[in-house]
């Protein structure tokens, strides 16, 4: 196996201002990407990687290829997750969510490298990080607002209670925006676990440094383990292994590839999935890229009745 | 006497047997007219069906042939699709809200004033108690039409910063449980969000759809912004797979719903599923346990057990098990099965034939699978469909006849200790539609009725519909909800 050649971050040591005194010759320590599954981060078991290079010819690492089993674990993961995830109050989900955009502010340099080595030019690259810790901020917000936008109390004609909320739809598996490798990935995780989902992401395979580095965001922001698992590798190998999973209650895919939409809704038929499909949204516009409709996608709603107790006599007079 | 211990009051025998019994009373049928043979109803006329082809439809309760209805293929499905799309090009989508709104008003108030033809038809042609049909079917129907009237002005107010745009020609396929209210619960929210319809009834059970169509015929609504095709699998199948059609919507069962998602993906087609059901019903021992057996007695007796939300899977706290059990055999006992237009009538005719050997192949399933059978003692009518109230004990959580949705008058019976163990058993089935809770306490219910994975829950009650209240499923029991404010969405693209 050749060592790839990883290009020298060139950002720290122009911006550090240590440029005065020599710099000592050394060897910089490298960054393994992994994958992240129940909040541990793994290669995949498959043992399989890929070297995404860009449009200079530099390559960028040695990415995990996830594997179908990758795919059963991280489900796994996200089922065992659901049950606190979802239990968890709305106000503490907001924390988190905001958490996660200050882990990820804090982290601004590493994300803009990332994209500028993904190709972008800088001010494209820290316009997406701006885009995307702000697009955390927004969804944070809605964690305990969604709800009461959604729900209704019904005035049903007859002696009950009746009322309508929403609730979150399972495991979500996502197939992540292919281009916009951090905004992108961010604008479709934010409301998915915003409402109380959790889920099994599939990154950029071309741009894949982000998402791995936003697992580690992730890791670090009070998010339990499970709620959110990325994998990176071929989304054209791993989608219809997600679509056919039996223990998977939504899909959201974002490319336009006709195909691939069609094969993920016939697959996903068998246990009557909800496919989400995001292939006209410009993220970057924040009249388009978000709205508490994108939590409501990913929610079901839930009908409660109970009598009301109705014996005559005593009527207020109040 | 004093000096006997009493026991529990809700322990004593409930006394049904009070040597009375019930003299037929049966509602006249001379109110109800029915032609001998219906046509299709497209662009606002009945015509002829090009495929030449009528069926039979019979009364389940007496096998006698009520009617014979044309067969739509699918040259008059695109027919009726061309109708439907040239009156929403043409008006429908134009014509203010308010405009809608009054169409959809006189829809409502005609059926009103022909309540009792409507649920004499009704319970003729599918099988189901007069009681219900007049008490339930056709009110709730004529209620639904009459909810979203209102709305045709008011979707502005429904979606918060959005615009709500119809989506074209709704495709609805609906099962014969609930012929005319599936029928009211498709039409009524298409029309109030701009849609125009073509609707395909059960084949067992077209005939209140088509008394519908007369309706509508009557009200003067545009030609094409309603139509009404009779026929089986085959013409569902060619109005699912027409490409003039936007949305599908569909009720019946998770097989057939499986395949209208795959036939529409790939498709600009939205959809939504209400599909089938296992739900659980589940008593705790501090329930109002006379009240608690009413409601699994009516969660899964009512309309037969042809409900898709029907508690067939009843749980109860073991502490109290063997009090429900003889409560429940007590109970079944007094339920009077026979002629569904009689108004003493508890349970009615199984829908077909068909159906019936399903429930009795259901039965035979749940004996050889070691489960103990309990069936009421009643005598059948000699002719008919008909099925005893029938009860399971000793039923394994993995037992077939617990998994699977029979469809009739058949309740499986399981015990619990904790309340983690009746979520965990619950909520272990591929179904999401409907669950029930019978519990006093008020913490409890709230834990329980979030736990459920279902879409419609009712605590100290079962089986209550709204045309206010959303119903629809979680996973495998379907997508998208029917009635109140959330059944706008399903009608609707937001902008």
């Amino acid at each position: 196996m050749a060592k790839t050649t990883i290009k020298k971050s060139s950002l720290h040591i122009s911006e550090n201002g240590l440029e005065n005194h020599k710099p000592e010759k050394r060897l910089e320590v490298l960054k393994t990407y992994k994958i992240y599954i129940g909040g541990q981060f793994p290669r995949t078991e498959s043992g399989r990687y890929y070297v995404p290079v860009n449009a200079k010819g530099e390559k960028l690492a040695n990415v995990c290829l996830s594997s179908r089993k990758d795919v059963r674990d991280a489900v796994e993961s996200a089922r065992n997750a659901f049950g606190g995830w979802s239990a968890r109050a709305a106000f503490n989900r907001g924390q988190i969510l905001y958490r996660i955009a200050e882990m990820l502010e804090g982290r601004k340099a590493q994300f803009v490298d990332e994209l500028m080595q993904q190709d972008a030019s800088r001010a494209k690259a820290g316009h997406e990080v701006n885009l995307s810790i702000d697009r955390l901020i927004y969804y944070a917000g809605w964690c305990d607002k969604y709800q009461q936008i959604f729900s209704a109390v019904n005035p049903v004609a007859s002696s009950h209670f009746n009322f309508s909320v929403p609730e979150p739809t399972g495991v979500v598996c996502i197939i992540a925006p292919q281009n916009d490798s951090l905004l992108g990935l961010v604008s479709v995780i934010a409301p998915v676990i915003a409402g109380g989902n959790t889920c099994v992401v599939v990154g950029s395979y071309a741009k894949p440094l982000c998402c791995v580095t936003f697992a580690e965001v992730l890791n670090s922001s009070d998010l339990p383990g499970g709620v959110v698992n990325i994998l990176t590798g071929k989304a054209s190998e791993l989608a219809p292994w997600m679509a056919d999973h039996m223990d998977v209650n939504a899909i959201v895919y974002c490319e336009k590839d006709e195909a691939t939409q069609k094969m993920l809704k016939e697959k996903g038929s068998a246990n009557v999935k909800r496919a989400l499909i995001y292939d006209k949204v410009n993220w970057y516009d924040d009249a388009a890229g978000q709205s508490p409709y994108f939590i409501n996608d990913a929610q079901e709603i839930k009908t409660t009745w109970h009598p009301i107790e109705n014996i005559g006599g005593a009527g207020s007079k109040y | 006497m004093a000096t006997r211990t009493k026991a529990k009051n809700n322990t004593l025998k409930l006394k049904f047997d009070s040597g009375w019994s019930y003299a037929p009373a049966p509602e006249s049928r001379s109110i109800a007219s029915i032609k001998e043979r219906y046509e299709l109803f497209i662009n606002g006329a009945f015509v002829k069906p090009s495929s030449k082809k009528y069926f039979k439809t019979i009364n389940p309760a007496n096998e006698e042939v009520l009617s014979e209805v044309a067969e739509a293929n699918a040259a008059d499905v695109d027919k009726a699709v061309k109708a439907a799309r040239t009156a929403y090009d043409k008006m429908w989508k134009k014509m203010p809200g308010k405009e809608r709104a009054k169409y959809i008003y006189r829809i409502a108030r005609m059926m009103q004033e022909r309540a009792r033809e409507f649920a004499v038809i009704e319970s003729l042609d599918g099988g189901k108690p007069i009681r219900e049909s007049r008490d339930f079917d056709v009110p709730t129907a004529a209620n639904h039409f009459f909810y979203y009237a209102g709305w045709a002005d008011k979707l502005e107010y429904a979606f918060p910063n959005r615009q709500a745009q119809p989506l074209g020609v709704a495709g609805q396929i609906i099962p014969w449980n609930f012929p005319l209210l599936m029928a009211a619960w498709k039409i009524a929210p298409a029309l109030a969000t701009g849609n125009t319809v073509v609707l395909k009834p059960a084949e067992t059970t077209p005939l209140t759809a088509l008394k519908l169509a007369e309706i509508i015929q009557e009200a003067d609504l545009p030609p094409g912004v309603v139509n009404i095709i009779t026929g089986a699998g085959a013409t569902g199948a060619a109005l699912v797979n027409h490409p003039g059609i936007d949305k599908i919507a569909f009720t019946g069962s998770t097989d057939v719903g499986k395949i209208i998602q795959r036939a529409i993906a790939g498709t600009h087609k939205k959809a939504t599923l209400e599909l089938g059901g296992k739900a659980a019903n589940i008593i705790f021992e501090d329930a109002p346990l006379d009240q608690a057996v009413e409601g699994v007695i009516n969660g899964i007796f009512f309309n037969q057990g042809h409900v898709c939300c029907a508690g067939s899977r009843l749980y109860v706290q073991e502490s109290v098990y063997k009090t429900v059990l003889r409560k429940l055999k007590d109970r079944i006992e007094t339920l009077i099965v026979g002629n569904p237009l009689d108004k003493n009538t508890d349970i009615g005719a199984i829908n077909s034939k068909q159906q019936l050997e399903t429930i009795y192949k259901y039965i035979k399933i749940g004996v050889q699978e070691g489960a103990e059978m309990h069936q009421s003692s009643c005598a059948l009518p000699g002719k008919g469909f008909f099925c005893r109230p029938t009860l399971f004990t000793n039923v394994a959580q993995s037992s077939r006849i617990a998994q699977e949705e029979i469809f009739g008058p058949v309740l499986t019976i399981q015990t619990f200790r904790t309340e983690d163990e009746v979520i965990e058993k619950a909520n272990n089935t591929p179904y999401g539609l409907s669950a029930g809770v019978w519990t006093d306490k008020g913490s409890k219910i709230f834990n329980m009725t979030t736990k459920m994975r279902a879409g419609v829950v009712w605590a100290n009650t079962f089986n209550k519909f709204d045309p206010t209240s959303p119903f629809g499923g979680y996973k495998e029991s379907g997508y998208g909800r029917e009635g109140g404010l959330h059944g706008l969405g399903a009608y609707v693209n937001l902008v």
